[in-house]
């Protein structure tokens, strides 16, 4: 399961096939590991990595800290559910350190963006505070480099 | 004026590989299995502290055997994978390469006329660097039937009064054979018994498969006092331009081995010892995660290779197959040959490990998965057109 969750992780579009030749099983045991790790929720999904330089330019990405009261009953889940819930919302943590919610907001302009925060996030009774930074440039996500270092050379043939 | 050339440097003929390499270069869109080295990037932390070494200002020699604080850290580290305890400062040699550190001990031991053994299909630099250090060259064949594995009734059959030295490379290039402790034994027991001085290059240890464990000759009875056990880190830590290897050994060998090495070298380069103490004490995880890529990518090729009626064993080391091609009715070099003018796939022809390499193709899989697989599509076909 492991491996082929790491395989899953690299490339999600990996022919199933190549998979079970690559950890030396069978393709029908791959596949029903795949569909049982969907069943089990382990897989929530399967999505594309975009490089915003060239795709939909105008997004607005939004790192936002946000500082909340938590209930006596519940603690912070119930406020952080309620945050995760809007669209705009891509990634909701709760974090240690000096505040307690990290959410990663995206917006189709910084207007929205901005809206969202004075409008939405703000207005929530126990939201105390917020500190939001705008994305400039991206050089790493999820494991992909958006500036890609040359491939080495190598000789094309050696001892 | 004609220049006359060393009657024995004359007589090494050509590198096979080197050959079939100046013809792959003018070519293009050649998908290249005849690489043996790693596709991978030094992992970025071990650059990253080079990087950091050299900001620092450290460009200058070092001690001639190597940085104390590097013999040290491969003191560790020989103790922990290998079960073998060296004084880091008289039993360790630190060279350029482990190529250097075959070249010193053939050098430091062998008096004109002393033979070496070692096992073929072997690596293409064991012969020439014997006759350099005027030794004479006596192969001992391995077998597929075998695994490439070198058998003790080859041994002692091969041992002559004027036998000197044994060299090894378990996991093997080309073929990915490996030795077990119980297959050491009977082996240890001639050396001991011929006192055969051991030089056992262990460069590809840490790609064992299948949760392996890799065993040294060194560490069988009586073994560590004659043997020298040659590692580096061009193939575990993807270093192979940083040039380090290492020779652990007896003190006084070690001292002999330097006295040529500091003439010819002075040191190993800085820059690829200060890298190199990062990989060791900070690298396991990159190993085994190239490791882990590197057995995934050997189940593909040797079931690809099995597929298309190319019998071929999976090794337990190395990133190396070594298929057997003679299926097909066609020499090694002429598989090799048109596998490359017609279908610009390289694999490197058996005989240039040896003759007894013939009616074989060394395969790398040190090369990225997209390739492996368009590789193995093109030479099905070719398998299938020269059936």
């Amino acid at each position: 399961m492991d491996a082929i969750i790491d395989l899953l992780q690299q490339n999600a579009l990996m022919p199933r096939a190549d998979m079970a030749r690559l950890l030396d099983m069978e393709l029908v045991e791959v596949e029903s590991a795949i569909a049982k790790l969907e069943a089990e929720g382990v897989i929530l999904g399967y999505q594309a990595i975009i490089n915003r330089e060239k795709w939909d330019t105008e997004k607005v990405t939004a790192i936002i800290e946000v500082k909340i009261t938590p209930e006596r009953d519940g603690g912070f889940d119930r406020i952080a559910s309620r945050i995760a819930k809007f669209e705009e919302v891509q990634s909701c943590y709760l974090v240690s350190g000096g505040y307690d919610l990290l959410i990663i907001v995206e917006a189709p302009n910084l207007r929205n963006a901005a809206a969202f925060v004075a409008q939405k996030l703000s207005t929530i009774d126990a939201v105390q505070a917020t500190a939001t930074h705008f994305r400039l440039k991206t050089y790493k996500e999820n494991g992909a480099f958006h500036q890609f270092d040359s491939a080495p050379e190598r000789l094309s043939v050696s001892p | 004026m004609s220049i006359r050339i060393a009657d024995h440097v004359r007589d090494i003929p050509r590198s096979g590989i080197r050959d079939f390499f100046e013809i792959v270069q003018t070519m293009e869109d050649v998908i290249s299995l005849g690489i043996g080295e790693p596709d991978f990037a030094t992992p970025w932390h071990i650059r990253e502290a080079a990087i950091y070494a050299l900001e620092k200002g450290r460009t200058g020699y070092t001690s001639n055997l190597g940085l104390p604080r590097l013999r040290r850290a491969i003191s560790d580290y020989v103790r922990k994978k290998f079960g073998l305890k060296y004084e880091p400062l008289s039993e360790i040699l630190v060279s350029v390469g482990v190529s250097e550190a075959i070249d010193l001990a053939l050098r430091a031991l062998l008096n004109p006329g002393d033979e070496v053994l070692y096992h073929e299909p072997c690596y293409v630099s064991y012969a020439p660097s014997i006759t350099l250090a005027r030794g004479v060259a006596r192969p001992i064949e391995t077998r597929a039937d075998d695994g490439f594995s070198l058998r003790a009734d080859a041994l002692e059959k091969a041992i002559t009064p004027s036998t000197k030295v044994l060299m090894l490379n378990f996991p093997t290039n080309p073929t990915g054979a490996t030795m077990t402790a119980a297959q050491w034994e009977p082996i240890a027991e001639i050396c001991v018994r011929h006192d055969l001085v051991v030089l056992t290059d262990e460069i590809y240890s840490e790609l064992t498969f299948e949760g392996g464990t890799h065993s040294s000759i060194a560490a069988c009875p009586g073994m560590q006092e004659r043997t020298v056990f040659l590692h580096g880190f061009s193939k575990s830590f993807a270093m192979t331009g940083w040039r380090i290897g290492y020779a652990c050994a007896p003190a006084p060998l070690i001292e002999a081995m330097m006295k040529i090495h500091q003439y010819a070298i002075l040191c190993a380069p800085i820059m690829g010892q200060d890298a190199a103490i990062e990989a060791l004490e900070r690298g396991d995880e990159s190993v085994a995660s190239m490791r882990r890529e590197y057995e995934r990518r050997r189940n593909f090729i040797a079931r690809a290779l099995n597929e298309m009626g190319l019998e071929c064993l999976k090794p337990k080391g190395s990133f190396y197959v070594f298929p057997k091609i003679s299926s097909t009715g066609l020499t090694s070099r002429e598989f090799s040959m048109r596998l490359l003018n017609e279908h610009k796939v390289a694999v490197v022809p058996g005989t240039a490990f040896g003759p007894g390499g013939e009616g074989h193709v060394r395969c790398s899989f040190a090369t990225g998965l997209d390739q492996i697989k368009t590789a193995m599509e093109r030479m099905a076909a070719f398998v299938a057109q020269a059936r």
